[in-house]
């Protein structure tokens, strides 16, 4: 296992942060740790890097230990921390420079490992770090965090506060990085990154929720889900939960995703119903679960 | 090595690009010397006085004589009642009165004791205070020039605290004391700010786990402060000496030695406030309030330490500054070497250990 | 005569930072109690452009009137009509929930009569009453922001800004927050909200999409998606901004 965590629990201040949790990673593998703020996964990613210790638990690192042998893992792990910690006064190659010099590497031994990622922000190596906007800011930190070519690679929140483009462009970069055989624990609040995901785990409170596929995960989902839209949603919305048998009432996009409480659950029931409010353009479909739909029924 | 190298290069790069912390790095010393030296001044120059001689005899002649060819003061006018005294002081421009008694001489020879009255306007006490200590100076001086064998037994209060300042230039007492209060804010704040400043950015997460050891991070920071520190009581002791004249008897390369020494310790008391706090601003109140303040207060730089109550004379001991400024006072002034100074330097090289010691134990290899 | 259901009206709106052009003539009106999504990506100039709205950076060239006012001339009377939410800036942290609420209605003016009254229904709404007087730092992301939200409406403003309201928010409490928002624009309150999840974007009336400076794009979403030929709202941002 590139990472194991057994039973860890980890306290401060009387909060529980992480609550008795376990799950592996494998070697190779994209992970991802999916949850909003304040669900534990900073804590989680500095009890990993050595940052932390756990008040209870073992976590194995590239097989090393982390409280006994920190200095190991400290050699061949990268890590990019929630905000993009770069030196805002150096410029793009300074940054990149130095953080080569503490490993004890130089540009030219890894540059084969960040060619693809450098070469974007390459035309701006002489600008401070604080100059640059929050993409390139993201790269120029990923590239920081890989230069050392680490063999596990913890990336928290890369892509919190950046546009979808340069999310959609950092994920195709982690894609091809897994192809260079290293291992990334990446964490996200956005639910529909988990999708790009080898294996996802879901974490609310301190608690993970489901470790699996993102395939498989939203297969643990047994209700059936409705899109239900109309011509004013907010009247939707408060409708459908006034509704006697309505299970779960969220928006999503352009629909309400609607589940009931029955088994033998009839749409016109319900398209009757919403009728009698007042509520026109009504539309019920089938829908399948996304891995939003079941964060939310299991944090529920 | 390398990794060093890389380190104090980025440290480097960071003072150099920070133009206004790199200004009051170079510019503070200078401009506090020369504020010390020349507005900020305990001398006095060309004080208007008045004189009201009652006995009108040789020695009296001869001594005001003295006074007036002295720099320091003008005699405005020469007055022949007491009662005209008061009306002189409203005029407002007379700081200061000399009363000589009748039979001045003759008091002088028979009773082996006479009487002058200096009378000043103590509306600005400081002055008033330091006119009559530089008139008691100048009759002292008299009285010893004067004195031949027959008149040997005459009583003469030897005043010891001008003996090393005989020109009572005030610079020469200040320049310790701007010299420590520099070397102190440039080691301990400048240090504990650029630690603390990669907590607030979360570079010193990426150092931590980094193959980096806490060793090589606080040597990589405080190296260049070393540096900077150095330069700067260069440049004050050279300001002092070229500007204001101020001799230094005792020996250049003891000087140095105990600068770095002190510095050190400085840098030690740096990097113990940053491990304690976690911002920028917390680093530079604790530096600011915990080391300024007893720095200016309580080393004896400003207010001797012999008039302070007996708490804070004990509490003046923990200061580090308190013994620099000793040993930089000896060795600039008196010009003693180190078996006159062997034991504050003792005393600042056991303080300097602890103080590491501490720092580098508190020095975390983790977050908390 | 300004038109009574159109609360924002831009005209050519410009903004320059020396050579660089951060908003370049944008154009467009909100209606009265419309919900309108402002998105671009990072640098497009959102910000700059949500700054001349509310007042606080003078534009080049253009016109823009907010709540009826002229932001060139009557930056104070445009303050007084409305709120602004940030997920930089939103509530004190070392003061109580209680604490908050009074002090920024203080800040809009409101009576002591009124803020109490505020108080009261504003924490039986979001079912704060059992830490009315706990210190705002210790409640979890999603109450504060949307407490947060509240607080920028207590003063009735005609319009609101939300800047990211919901960046870092679990699903369940983002989707407690549109709800919010939701009443609130029912009540003829314009919502104007920039934000990263695309699937916001659909909650909004209408959106308009920055580019380097330029609204490239706005319309309901259902009409982009058509326009684009895309599945969602995410496709439309993509095709948009890559160019």
């Amino acid at each position: 296992m590139s990472i194991s965590i057994v039973n860890v629990s980890k306290s401060y201040n009387k909060v529980n942060a992480l609550k008795n949790i376990s799950f592996d990673v494998k070697p190779g593998e994209l992970f991802g740790l999916i949850g909003p703020d304040g669900a534990g996964k900073t804590t989680l990613f500095r009890i990993l890097t050595t940052l932390l210790v756990a008040n209870e638990g073992v976590v194995k690192v590239a097989g090393f230990d982390v409280v006994t042998d920190y200095k190991n893992i400290r050699k061949c792990v990268g890590y990019m921390p929630g905000k993009f910690s770069l030196y805002q006064d150096l410029t793009v190659e300074e940054n990149l420079m130095f953080f080569a010099t503490i490993f004890g590497t130089t540009i030219e031994e890894n540059y084969d490992l960040i060619k693809e990622i450098y070469i974007q922000i390459a035309p701006f190596k002489d600008r401070r770090a604080g100059k640059l906007s929050g993409g390139m800011k993201q790269k120029l930190a990923l590239c920081c965090a890989l230069i050392h070519k680490p063999k596990v690679l913890f990336l928290d929140e890369p892509t919190t506060g950046v546009d979808p483009v340069s999310r959609k462009e950092f994920w195709e970069m982690l894609k091809r990085l897994q192809d260079k055989n290293i291992t990334i624990l990446v964490s996200t609040p956005y639910m529909d990154e988990a999708a790009l995901c080898d294996r996802i785990a879901l974490i609310q409170d301190g608690n993970i929720l489901e470790v699996d596929t993102p395939k498989a995960i939203v297969k643990h989902y047994t209700k059936q889900i409705y899109n239900v839209s109309a011509n004013n949603m907010y009247q939707l919305i408060n409708y459908l939960k006034e509704y006697p048998f309505s299970h779960s009432v969220y928006p999503f996009g352009e629909f309400v995703h609607y589940t009931d409480t029955r088994t033998n659950f009839n749409s016109n029931e319900l398209k009757t119903y919403l009728r009698s409010k007042d509520l026109s353009n009504l539309k019920i479909d089938k829908t399948i679960a996304t891995i939003e739909d079941t964060f939310m029924e299991l944090a529920k | 090595m390398k990794r060093f190298i890389g380190f104090v290069k980025k440290e480097f790069y960071h003072i150099f690009r920070d133009k206004r912390s790199l200004f009051i790095l170079f510019g503070m010393p200078i401009a506090q010397i020369l504020l010390f030296g020349f507005a900020i001044t305990n001398e006095i120059n060309n004080v208007e006085i008045a004189i009201l001689d009652q006995s009108k005899e040789v020695t009296t002649q001869e001594i005001i004589h003295k006074i007036s060819a002295s720099k320091y003061f003008n005699i405005n006018q020469l007055i022949e009642k007491e009662s005209d005294i008061e009306r002189i002081f409203k005029k407002g421009k007379v700081k200061a009165v000399l009363n000589f008694e009748k039979n001045f001489s003759k008091n002088l020879i028979t009773k082996k004791n006479a009487k002058i009255q200096v009378i000043t306007d103590a509306t600005d006490p400081n002055t008033a205070n330091t006119i009559s200590n530089y008139i008691n100076a100048i009759l002292q001086n008299y009285l010893k020039e004067e004195t031949t064998s027959s008149l040997k037994a005459y009583k003469i209060e030897p005043k010891t605290r001008m003996v090393y300042n005989p020109e009572l230039k005030s610079v020469y007492m200040f320049v310790p004391g701007v010299m420590t209060i520099i070397l102190m804010l440039v080691s301990a704040m400048m240090t504990s700010i650029s630690i603390t400043k990669e907590k607030e950015i979360g570079t010193m997460e990426i150092l931590l786990v980094s193959p980096l050891k806490p060793n090589q991070v606080i040597v990589g920071k405080v190296f260049p402060y070393i540096f900077l520190s150095i330069i700067n009581a260069i440049v004050i002791i050279v300001l002092s000496i070229f500007i204001f004249k101020m001799p230094v008897y005792g020996s250049f390369f003891l000087l140095a030695i105990e600068s770095v020494l002190f510095i050190i310790t400085a840098l030690a008391l740096g990097i113990l406030i940053s491990t304690i706090s976690a911002t920028q601003q917390t680093a530079m109140m604790i530096s600011l309030m915990g080391l300024m303040l007893p720095v200016i207060l309580l080393s004896g730089f400003i207010f001797p330490i012999t008039s302070m109550p007996l708490p804070l004379q004990v509490i003046s001991n923990i200061i580090p500054a308190k013994w620099f400024i000793i040993i930089i006072k000896a060795v600039m002034l008196k010009g003693v070497g180190l078996q006159f100074v062997w034991k504050e330097t003792l005393i600042l090289i056991g303080m300097a250990v602890l103080f590491i010691g501490v720092s580098v134990k508190k020095y975390k290899i983790r977050l908390e | 005569m300004m038109n009574n259901t159109k609360v924002i009206q831009v005209e050519g709106l410009t903004k320059l930072f020396g050579d660089f052009v951060a908003v370049n003539k944008i154009s467009f009106e909100v209606e009265k109690g419309e919900i309108f999504g402002f998105l671009g990506a990072n640098g497009a100039g959102k910000t700059t452009a949500i700054k001349m709205l509310i007042g606080i950076s003078k534009p080049n060239e253009g016109k823009a009137l907010v709540a009826g006012f002229d932001v060139f001339t009557q930056a104070e009377e445009i303050k007084n009509n409305i709120g602004y939410m940030s997920q930089k800036f939103a509530l004190y942290d070392d003061l109580t929930v209680k604490e908050n609420i009074t002090f920024f209605g203080g800040i809009y003016g409101l009576s002591k009569k009124i803020i109490k009254e505020k108080t009261t229904s504003l924490i039986e709404d979001l079912e704060l009453q059992k830490v009315t007087n706990s210190l705002v730092g210790s409640l979890p992301l999603g109450w504060k922001q949307k407490l947060s939200f509240s607080v920028a409406l207590i003063h009735n403003p005609k319009i609101v800004f939300l800047d990211e309201p919901t960046g870092g928010v679990d699903p369940i409490t983002r989707r407690q927050f549109w709800e919010l928002i939701y009443k609130a624009a029912s009540k003829g309150t314009t919502v104007f909200v920039t934000t990263h999840y695309m699937d916001e974007a659909e909650y909004c009336d209408r959106v308009s999409i920055m580019v380097n400076g330029k609204i490239e794009a706005l319309n309901t979403p259902k009409k982009l998606k058509e326009h684009f030929n895309v599945e969602n709202m995410n496709d439309v941002f993509l095709k948009l901004a890559r160019g």
